[in-house]
């Protein structure tokens, strides 16, 4: 598709798992990520959500080259990424970059913010040391804090902080795409608010695309432009925003919807959740067809036993460019 | 008389950057059936609040500097850690956050969960074994039989918290503190444990303080809110009012700053300026002044005290400026 800066197709990602049978002829296979497509546009946000374990971290692992695909083509303006050498990666890795969840883990805690900005950009041979100092006080500055902290330590700063240190990273490379690995679900409120903002306003200043990984879709639904709905490893349900937070269309999205508590006890007290029956099913041995159909409120309505034996694909759901795998008539 | 009376509850932690007076002055009381939230961010005292309730503040570095928490007349803080042990898992149990690390690895859902009743019933192993399947198929959990056999590494997150749950509900306490009960489960787990939750409660009356981050979690659970900062009550009062047009600047700070599924995606959220105070260091005054915007510069003078600001006296706010806050929905 044209103008696309990231396209990912049929990108699948299988962890080995332990051997069964006669001198381990039977490899069995985790299958995080089992045929994920999507597009990502200059200045957008694709959101990618899903609960815990359907493979949206891995996804975003894979993208930005931290494992190799195990099949699927990852291209960048055009250039497939999937068949490079590590070395071959150092060019677009600038060009990627990634934002992580712990804002205390992701920081080395013996270097100093200053040394934490200026090492991409002597690794990528940007400039002479004082232009990297001065970038990264410039980007201090943009992502709101003081230019003055340059000498000090991560321990020294509170998480909403240091999540701004990692962003100020990601953007020393001048990057045109960041992968956002829930980067404000470890924030208070407060905090994380501030940080929703100073995204989207960086965003408008660098046209950023940002693929904005999250669990929390009140968050999602303030950040993104378009959203995939993932569920074991395969993407069920992708709409522009409005549609799908307005009309849902997959059964999944529906449920995962109606799960979120409203910050508002009037709504809370009425609304009817869709609570859906047991736990996501492992991925190492996921249910038939259609891996939703064990916890489908709506299967009922499809005749026969399809669900449970045919793999749905994704396709156009009524309006727009909305798409999903399910059964049901639209 | 009210189930639970927590009067001037004091705790402070030593630490070697000073003193942090965790929880510093709260006082509240519930009645039996009646559900509280406590909410506010990291570090706001929520969580110690409980632990203190519990008589379970580490010590060192913690100290009960003063303060009763009476059940029902009796002050557990007055009490012998042998009273206490009678009172925890009995009339009072808790729920904690992380259900791996609060369940015992070693140890099958079953002895984990026959111990309380042993305990504190008298059962016999094979009684308590009963009462314990009994207790599992309650919350919820298909095949108790077989799941009192398995070690809590083979159940899920749900499931781990189901039987956190269950255990805490064996002895039909009077009084249950869930501290962050869902917070680490994905929404479609989530809304199956607080359905559940509400459940058991409308069966058994058992009142419930439901410490959380997550103002949706608290707007579909509680009667009652009571907002915390830095140590003390800044507001509190019934669900509904407050949530609809709250009196302290820092609840309707954050009130604003939440990411919501209805009103406008597009517009840039209202977040509270500045970074949460450095505990150990507060300022002399209202602590959150140098993050407010109606902050006068006498609110830096003195502390403000959680007053009455209703007349129907089911509301209060500690703040000087709350009859000066422009109305919100009230207008």
């Amino acid at each position: 598709m044209s103008g696309a800066i990231l396209e990912v197709r049929d990108l699948c990602k299988y962890f080995p798992m332990g051997k069964s049978g006669w001198r381990g002829a039977g490899q069995e296979w985790l299958k995080a990520v089992d045929g994920v497509s999507f597009d990502l546009h200059p200045g957008q946000t694709l959101g990618l959500v899903g609960e815990s374990g359907c493979g949206k971290s891995t996804c975003a692992r894979t993208i930005v080259g931290l494992y190799p695909p195990t099949a699927g083509t990852i291209r960048f303006n055009g250039n497939d990424l999937g068949s490079l050498s590590p070395r071959g990666w150092a060019p677009y890795r600038r060009k990627i970059q990634m934002i992580f969840q712990d804002p205390f883990a992701s920081l080395d805690p013996r270097q100093t913010v200053g040394s934490i900005l200026t090492e991409p950009m002597a690794i990528h041979k940007l400039g002479k040391p004082r232009d990297r100092r001065l970038r990264s006080m410039q980007l201090l500055e943009a992502v709101g804090l003081n230019p003055r902290h340059l000498y000090r330590y991560p321990h020294e700063f509170s998480g909403g902080q240091r999540q701004r240190i990692g962003i100020a990273r990601a953007l020393a490379l001048e990057p045109e795409v960041i992968i956002c690995d829930e980067p404000v679900s470890a924030l208070d409120v407060s905090i994380q608010a501030q940080v929703i903002n100073l995204l989207g306003e960086l965003q408008q200043q660098f046209n950023l695309a940002y693929l904005f990984i999250a669990h929390d879709l009140a968050v999602v639904r303030h950040i993104c432009h378009r959203v995939a709905v993932m569920y074991l490893g395969r993407v069920v349900e992708v709409a522009d925003r409005d549609t799908l937070f307005a009309n849902p269309s997959h059964p999944y999205t529906r449920s995962l919807l109606s799960a979120v508590p409203h910050v508002d006890p009037e709504v809370e007290s009425v609304r009817q959740r869709i609570v859906l029956r047991g736990d996501v099913p492992s991925p190492l041995d996921p249910p038939s067809g259609c891996t939703f159909h064990p916890r489908c409120p709506e299967r009922d309505q499809v005749s026969g036993d399809r669900c449970s034996v045919e793999v749905p694909i994704l396709q156009g759901s009524g309006s727009g460019d909305q798409q999903r795998t399910c059964h049901l008539d639209t | 008389m009210a189930l639970l009376d927590v009067n001037d509850l004091r705790v402070r932690f030593e630490t070697h950057h000073g003193t942090v007076r965790a929880v510093d002055g709260v006082s509240f009381s519930l009645d039996a059936g009646e559900t509280l939230g406590l909410v506010g961010e990291s570090g706001s005292g929520k969580s110690v609040t409980n632990l203190g309730i519990m008589g379970l503040v580490p010590s060192p570095p913690g100290v009960v500097e003063a303060g009763h928490v009476l059940l029902e007349g009796r002050d557990l803080v007055q009490m012998s850690d042998a009273q206490l042990r009678g009172v925890r898992g009995n009339e009072v149990a808790m729920i904690f956050q992380d259900p791996m690390t609060s369940l015992n690895p070693l140890l099958t859902v079953e002895r984990q969960l026959t111990e309380v009743l042993e305990l504190h019933r008298n059962m016999t192993r094979a009684e308590a074994r009963r009462a314990a399947a009994k207790g599992l198929d309650e919350v919820g959990i298909p095949e108790p039989e077989r799941r009192l056999e398995q070690y809590p590494h083979e159940l899920s997150g749900g499931m781990r918290q189901r039987v956190m749950i269950a255990m805490g509900l064996l002895c039909e306490p009077k009084l249950l503190l869930a501290d962050e009960p869902t917070t680490a489960l994905d929404v479609t787990i989530q809304a199956q444990i607080l359905e559940l939750m509400k459940d058991l409660q409308e069966r058994r009356g058992t009142a419930i303080i439901l410490v959380t981050h997550d103002l949706g979690v608290v707007a579909g659970m509680a009667d009652r809110v009571h907002v915390m900062y830095a140590g003390r009550l800044v507001e509190t009062g019934p669900i509904g009012s407050l949530f609809k047009d709250p009196r302290h600047p820092y609840t309707r700070g954050l009130l604003q700053s939440v990411p919501r599924l209805t009103g406008d995606p597009d517009v840039a959220l209202d977040s509270i300026p500045g970074q949460p105070p450095d505990l150990a260091a507060l300022p002399p005054g209202c602590s959150f002044a140098p993050r407010c915007s109606f902050a006068k510069p006498t609110c830096e003078l003195d502390q403000p005290a959680l007053d009455r600001i209703d007349s129907q006296d089911t509301r209060s706010s500690a703040c000087f400026e709350t009859q000066n806050l422009p109305g919100e929905s009230h207008q």
